[in-house]
């Protein structure tokens, strides 16, 4: 029997950024909140220690920080005629574990999604008429630009993002980019630094025509002290990013920028090692009473709470919610049914040169150490002849030269014996490359539900995901692959070449942890799984807030627009929701 | 891995939180933490240096068999030792007798089905199971073939063989869900991960592979060459226990 603890205001689950971003809002509203987090505690001092935190095959090769499969796995296949296996070990995503989640271990790159991805559907509607995405499940997220700008700002302020604006309240700025939406203010930090081969980048496709600009980081160019008052160091290009916890208080993260206001507080506590098996509901199914959890020991305990946040990693919150019975599980067969609907991946390409005679010292690198252009991402340009919608980001930037998983070597070279080694000591200072991020938009046959046969530790259906690449995206990434080849040219590099992406979503090879979607936001309960506040349309009392309410995913990373979505829900609950308590739009 | 375990360390983390006076009467155990940023000492887990010597996994053959595959994997010559004197077969064996060789991390229940190429592996064995099996394999095929076990071969025999492997050309008699192409493939992925890694992990003696390439190991600050472009960086590495 699961032991009955005293009644909380909220019940949190999961302690990583969107936990720690509500958690810090609502507690300053007054109310009593509980965190309740499977993976441990960590914090910089003690699990981020920079007399060994450079380790490539601790962190980067067995993925010390990251959730193991033994912990929780899931399922994966293609499509729906396949059976769905395991993935025994996380290769083409890692989601996160413990304290901060995938926040302590990102790259950092912090960008806003575009006005027009607010209301994809119409945008794409308007301007190319509605038979161009007939064959995408794509849909307006019930929110506007002008409603969350603001929540944008104050992610990237409380994380002090390094960068250059392009646009203030509608004014280009020199030097930033000029495809993106209107802020209201400049960067709270300037750019970083830049290394050799992003300075060799922008030059080069400046000279093209096209913007490049630097991306936008989270790994702080300057000290800077938050609006919370919690102060962050300078990055020092160790290389060790991502992958990686910092050890030097210069990447964002729950860690550094909320954690040390948050734990202070009385009203806060943090439950850890504690892992939620189900969120109960009321007999009628309309209200969240409590969650179950289990604690490292093997005892149960229900919490209740008058509230429940589901602020785990996307996929987590919708197998959550799939598990709790909250919402109805989608069918693609009939495209009924919210919860594991527009399930959206990333779509990526990548360009590599060798030279000779270089040095680009590629060990003197940062999670988000780069230059980018949009030149080719979104709708920044014209769709109208072409024979798909979406766009990449395209980008140059450099992570690091860890050797055990980055030695390029010229195509044709050997994998072993003596002409490798020679290979490898050409290659290490001669490679650059630059990638194309691409937008990831829905279909009707990628989407997420519980697996009928392979269960998890505690006995419960792994999660399935079926997902592969649409034929509209493979056509945006092979246009893009073709833009690609034609940048690499001027660069008169000794070798260059542009992957060309296929289908068949392989579960193995790295590729992206920006798994999007599966209870998506909206303003039809129909076609939704939460309302514009990230409220669930079944069950008021439950927000889920993450990658997972995206609609669709575009060639951007999250989490900037995760970190918007949750200042963006903590708003709504402290001036909504508290007052009135209930649905904050009707279903 | 060669750092204490996560349970050790939690335990260590738990008995010094609860003379505490933070700890929440409701405490589960996990643990509560409120009203303070919690931190307690020797909380970290530094990796330890693998013990160079014997066997923990190999047997003596086993091992004379995996000291001449890194050999021909990574050759001696004017740009670095060999793999087998850099450790790199001492590094493997040491992730066998650790949680890698018993995939402890990973998911291992059943039902195991032949999968698509798209789902990775999904054999039933261990890594430690795959050596155990393939080098068993290996010595039978060359003992067929050759009428020698491996590490009795000569240089070109053996890289034929490994080319064989490598290449699709020999197949060798291991169980489904497990092909030889994969196995080649855990022992290329597993000698270049000790070659490259830490010297801590006893594969990489001498940081032999971070001068032959460049790489300025545990280093932790570039600020000051970060504008320097083009420009050869002026230091030598540094590992984790201070190989300079």
């Amino acid at each position: 029997m699961a032991r009955l603890l005293p009644k909380k205001d909220v019940v949190i689950i999961g302690l990583g950024w969107t936990g720690a971003i509500l958690a810090q809002q609502l507690t300053d509203a007054g109310l009593n909140v509980v965190a309740i987090e499977r993976g441990p505690w960590r914090d910089t001092p003690t699990d981020f220690n920079v007399a060994y935190v450079q380790d490539e095959l601790r962190y980067a090769v067995r993925k010390d920080l990251f959730l193991q499969p033994s912990v929780e796995a899931m399922t994966m296949r293609n499509n729906p005629g396949q059976t769905a296996l395991p993935m025994r070990d996380y290769g083409s995503f890692l989601p996160g574990h413990g304290v901060g989640g995938a926040g302590v271990h990102w790259n950092g790159h912090t960008w806003r999604f575009w006005d027009g991805d607010f209301q994809i559907k119409t945008h794409l509607t308007q301007r190319y008429g509605a038979a161009k995405i007939k064959t995408l499940q794509l849909q307006d997220w019930g929110v506007t630009w002008n409603e969350i700008e603001s929540s944008f700002d104050q992610f990237e302020y409380l994380c002090g993002i390094s960068g250059k604006a392009g646009n203030i309240k509608g004014q280009t700025q020199a030097g930033g980019n000029p495809f993106e939406s209107p802020r209201s203010r400049e960067y709270p930090t300037p750019p970083m630094k830049m290394s050799y081969a992003p300075t060799l980048f922008a030059q080069t496709v400046k000279e093209m025509g096209y913007h490049p600009f630097p991306t936008p980081s989270a790994n702080l160019s300057q000290a800077y002290v938050n609006p919370l008052g919690v102060r962050m160091g300078q990055c020092t290009y160790c290389g060790f990013c991502e992958r990686f916890a910092c050890g030097n208080y210069s990447k964002a993260s729950a860690q550094t920028t909320i954690l040390p206001v948050l734990m202070k507080k009385p009203n806060f506590e943090a439950r850890t090692e504690c892992e939620v098996l189900k969120v109960n509901l009321t007999p009628d199914g309309k209200m969240a009473k409590s969650v179950t959890y289990i604690d490292a020991n093997g005892a149960e305990f229900e919490q209740p709470g008058d509230m429940v946040l589901l602020c785990a990693y996307g996929l987590m919150n919708v197998r959550m919610m799939l598990l709790s019975r909250i919402g109805k599980q989608y069918d693609p067969a009939t495209a009924a049914g919210t919860v594991g609907r527009n399930y959206c991946y990333q779509t990526s390409a990548g360009a590599r040169m060798f030279f000779e005679g270089k040095r680009f010292n590629p060990f003197i690198g940062a999670g988000t150490l780069g230059q980018s252009m949009d030149d080719f991402n979104g709708d920044a340009f014209d769709h109208s002849k072409l024979d798909f919608v979406g766009g990449a980001g395209i980008n140059c930037v450099v992570t690091n030269g860890r050797p055990i998983g980055n030695r390029p070597t010229m195509p044709g070279s050997p994998r072993w014996g003596a002409k490798w080694k020679q290979a490898t000591v050409d290659g290490y200072q001669n490679a650059m490359g630059f990638s194309a991020q691409g937008s990831s938009y829905p279909v009707r046959e990628n989407y997420l539900d519980l697996d009928p046969t392979y269960k998890d530790r505690h006995g419960r259906p792994l999660l399935r995901v079926t997902f592969d690449f649409p034929d509209n995206d493979i056509a945006m990434s092979h246009h893009i692959s073709d833009q690609m080849e034609m940048m690499t040219k001027p660069f008169n590099a000794k070798y260059a070449a542009v992957s060309r992406l296929k289908k068949g979503w392989d579960a193995v090879p790295y590729q992206s942890t920006h798994n999007t979607g599966g209870a998506i936001m909206g303003s039809d309960p129909k076609t939704s799984a939460v309302n514009k506040y990230l409220q669930s349309w079944d069950v008021p009392n439950v927000f889920v807030v993450g990658a997972s309410a995206f609609a669709h995913n575009a060639g951007l990373n999250p989490t900037g627009t995760v970190g918007a979505l949750a200042h963006w829900a903590a708003e709504a609950i402290t001036t909504k929701y508290i007052k009135s308590p209930g649905a904050l739009v009707p279903a | 891995m060669n750092h204490t375990s996560r349970t050790l360390s939690r335990r260590r983390l738990l008995a010094s939180a609860a003379a505490l006076p933070i700890l929440a009467a409701s405490a589960a155990d996990g643990r509560s933490l409120s009203g303070t940023v919690p931190w307690s000492p020797f909380a970290g887990e530094p990796p330890r240096p693998v013990n160079p010597l014997g066997w923990y996994f190999f047997t003596p053959g086993e091992a004379a068999t995996i000291e001449a595959i890194v050999e021909r994997f990574i050759p001696g010559d004017h740009l670095s030792p060999s793999g087998k004197d850099c450790g790199c077969a001492i590094y493997i064996d040491r992730q066998l007798a650790g949680s890698f060789g018993q995939a402890s991390r990973l998911y291992t229940q059943g039902p195991f089905l032949p999968g698509l190429s798209t789902q990775g592996y999904q054999g039933d064995l261990t890594p430690a199971g795959r050596y155990r099996l393939g080098l068993r394999a290996l010595s039978d095929y060359t003992n067929t073939s050759y009428k020698k076990d491996f590490r009795a071969l000569t240089a070109e025999q053996q890289d034929e063989v490994l080319a064989g492997l490598d290449g699709g050309k020999i197949k060798l008699k291991l169980k489904p869900g497990f092909s030889t192409k994969e196995f080649f493939e855990l022992m290329l992925q597993n000698t270049m991960e000790g070659f490259f890694a830490d010297p801590l992990y006893g594969g990489n003696k001498g940081m032999a592979s971070w001068k032959m390439i460049g790489f300025p190991g545990a280093r932790y600050d570039y600020r000051d060459h970060i504008d320097k472009h083009n420009q050869p960086y002026p230091h030598g590495p540094v590992s984790i226990y201070g190989q300079a």
